[in-house]
């Protein structure tokens, strides 16, 4: 399925990634580390791509197993619950965060 | 048509990456956050259309528990429990990637699994269960369903490198065979990954929490991008390596400021150095000051700047909002109020900050470690709400101290120094703390959020 130059390409991939996150994430605040946690995790939550996936593919070639659909229903779950619970809270963690009104 | 949900994938690749480069700044970071939902949102289009929305019944079922479930406790946790919020996430996005190799595994089973596929099946199982039972232990530690403190037994070392052992034995059997081990293989395997999970958070105490918690992120983050190379999805693997640097970072900068190696932390000397040993107490009881609110009030009230030193302490006791109170107080006589905040303080990297928000602190006041440190020789008084070993001087010089060489924050340096408490006890640990003593500080007992609404009423009475 996936030959050798395709692996060392999504390695490829993954290098650049790797350098682009430390790059990018080592300029947040200490401030924002908490919602900066709950981003990552809403980020994470792209596992709900990889659960469809397995699920299109167990449906696809006609497996009907009880066990292996609980499974692959509670991965989408699981992918789901990062997704929009990850959003949400860093949504409502960040609109707290205000700058000091221009009083004086 | 692939074309297109290419293009759809590069760009939710893009808007991953500015919406985490727009949290460089509070005034930014809303709109980053509304970009990676964007970005989100884009991908897991183009991931239906890729997939032709094959089994779509089961998708819709579960996208719909989890967005009802995700949301509902996302609106409903209080900011002081948010520790263990991230935990259950880190714990479900691990969980999903053991599942998709479960599932993977079975449906590609003896067919076209190959070397490459099988590797990178069982790391993301293995990571992923450790993940998921790992954060579940964190989150029942912080929780307080069970102790918060480090549980440890006779050989533990030796237990956890033989579960370790075991499941790279599994592991190795598993690529050799390329999956083709008998199911009871793989279920000791993914048993063993998850009581490896359970078995490297229990001997981790309450306070070190912040490392924990940022290592199980960066462990949810690898297993997900090794999830991308089972699918062969460059969005996983992506994704997977931003949230991987992420938790990485947060796990050097907190460790760092615990002044712990990060080898002593992955490798987990922790349960030896962590508070279990109620050390050195040296006998003599320390000679303190204690103080009543209206003399800490005066003092507080004629000061030209104070610096409020919050900890775990403030979280516990729900002081954020009477801190504020006291401070707008303050303020309203002319006194310049800041924050001093220390990386460990709390119980995740971040979580005083996220407490002082809520009570509408303005985050230009909310200093870190080394600018507060700048700013506590010309502060009248030094205000520490339930923080302690971050304050201990003797981190700077008593070479013998257990927490020799952890930055903390020099509130010794302050002209004067009061400290709230409920009482002598010392902190987590378990270190006596010198700065109780010195002739600048005094001392003001009892709950936070009682301490510190006292002084409110005293200062307002003046």
């Amino acid at each position: 399925m996936i030959d050798l130059s395709h692996f060392i390409e999504l390695l490829t991939v993954l290098l650049l990634a790797i350098f682009v996150g430390f790059e990018v994430i080592s300029k947040v605040p200490t401030t924002l580390h908490t919602p900066l946690m709950s981003a990552t995790n809403a980020i994470h939550g792209i596992v709900l791509a990889g659960a469809i996936v397995i699920t299109a593919a167990l449906v696809g070639v006609g497996v009907s197993s009880t066990v292996l659909t609980v499974l692959a229903i509670a991965a989408v779950t699981l992918g789901a619950i990062n997704v929009f619970g990850g959003f949400a809270v860093t949504e409502r963690m960040l609109q707290m965060f205000k700058r000091k009104e221009s009083g004086k | 048509m692939t074309v297109a949900v290419d293009l759809a994938d590069l760009l939710a690749i893009a808007l991953f990456i500015y919406g985490l480069h727009e949290l460089n700044s509070p005034a930014t970071a809303r709109r980053g956050n509304r970009f990676a939902m964007a970005g989100m949102a884009i991908a897991l289009v183009s991931i239906l259309v890729r997939t032709e929305a094959v089994g779509w019944p089961l998708v819709l079922i579960g996208v719909t528990i989890g967005a009802v479930v995700g949301i509902v406790a996302a609106l409903r946790v209080k900011m002081t429990a948010m520790p263990q919020m991230v935990a259950l996430y880190n714990g479900a996005g691990g969980g999903a990637a053991a599942l998709i190799s479960t599932v993977e595994h079975s449906v590609t089973y003896g067919g076209a699994m190959n070397d490459v596929l099988a590797v990178s099946l069982v790391l993301s199982a293995i990571i992923g269960s450790v993940s998921f039972a790992g954060s579940i232990i964190a989150f029942l530690k912080l929780q307080e369903v069970m102790t918060g403190r480090p549980i440890t037994y006779p050989g533990q070392q030796f237990v956890n490198a033989v579960v370790l052992l075991g499941i790279v034995a599994l592991a190795v059997w598993f690529v050799a065979t390329l999956g083709a081990l008998p199911a009871w293989g793989y279920v000791a395997l993914l048993l063993g990954a998850l009581l490896l999970g359970v078995l490297f958070v229990l001997p981790i105490g309450g306070a070190d929490m912040p490392v924990v918690i940022s290592l199980l992120n960066s462990f949810t983050g690898v297993a997900v991008a090794i999830t991308g190379f089972e699918i062969d999805s460059t969005l996983l693997i992506i994704c997977g390596a931003l949230v991987g640097a992420s938790g990485t970072i947060l796990t050097v900068a907190m460790s760092r400021a615990m002044n712990r190696p990060l080898t002593n932390v992955l490798f987990g000397a922790f349960g030896a150095t962590g508070g279990m040993e109620v050390a050195s107490a040296s006998g003599a009881p320390q000679q303190i000051r204690t103080a009543g609110a209206d003399d800490v009030a005066l003092m507080l009230a004629y000061a030209s700047k104070a610096i409020f030193v919050p900890g775990y302490g403030m979280a516990v006791a729900q002081a954020q909002h009477s801190v504020k109170a006291l401070a707008d107080q303050l303020e309203k006589r002319g006194v310049k109020v800041l924050y001093a905040i220390h990386p460990v303080a709390g119980r995740m990297p971040g979580h005083m900050n996220v407490l002082l928000a809520e009570a509408n602190v303005p985050y230009n006041q909310l200093l870190d470690m080394d600018d507060a440190n700048l700013e506590f020789p010309t502060a009248d008084v030094a205000l520490v709400i339930g923080a302690n070993d971050v304050t201990n001087p003797a981190a700077r010089n008593v070479p013998s101290s257990p927490i020799y060489g952890m930055p903390i924050l020099d509130v010794d340096k302050a002209a004067n120094v009061v400290v709230l408490k409920r009482s002598m006890r010392s902190g987590f640990a378990g270190i006596e703390n010198p700065l109780y003593e010195m002739p600048n500080s005094s001392m003001l007992f009892g709950d936070a959020k009682a301490s510190v609404d006292a002084l409110t009423a005293a200062v307002k009475a003046l």
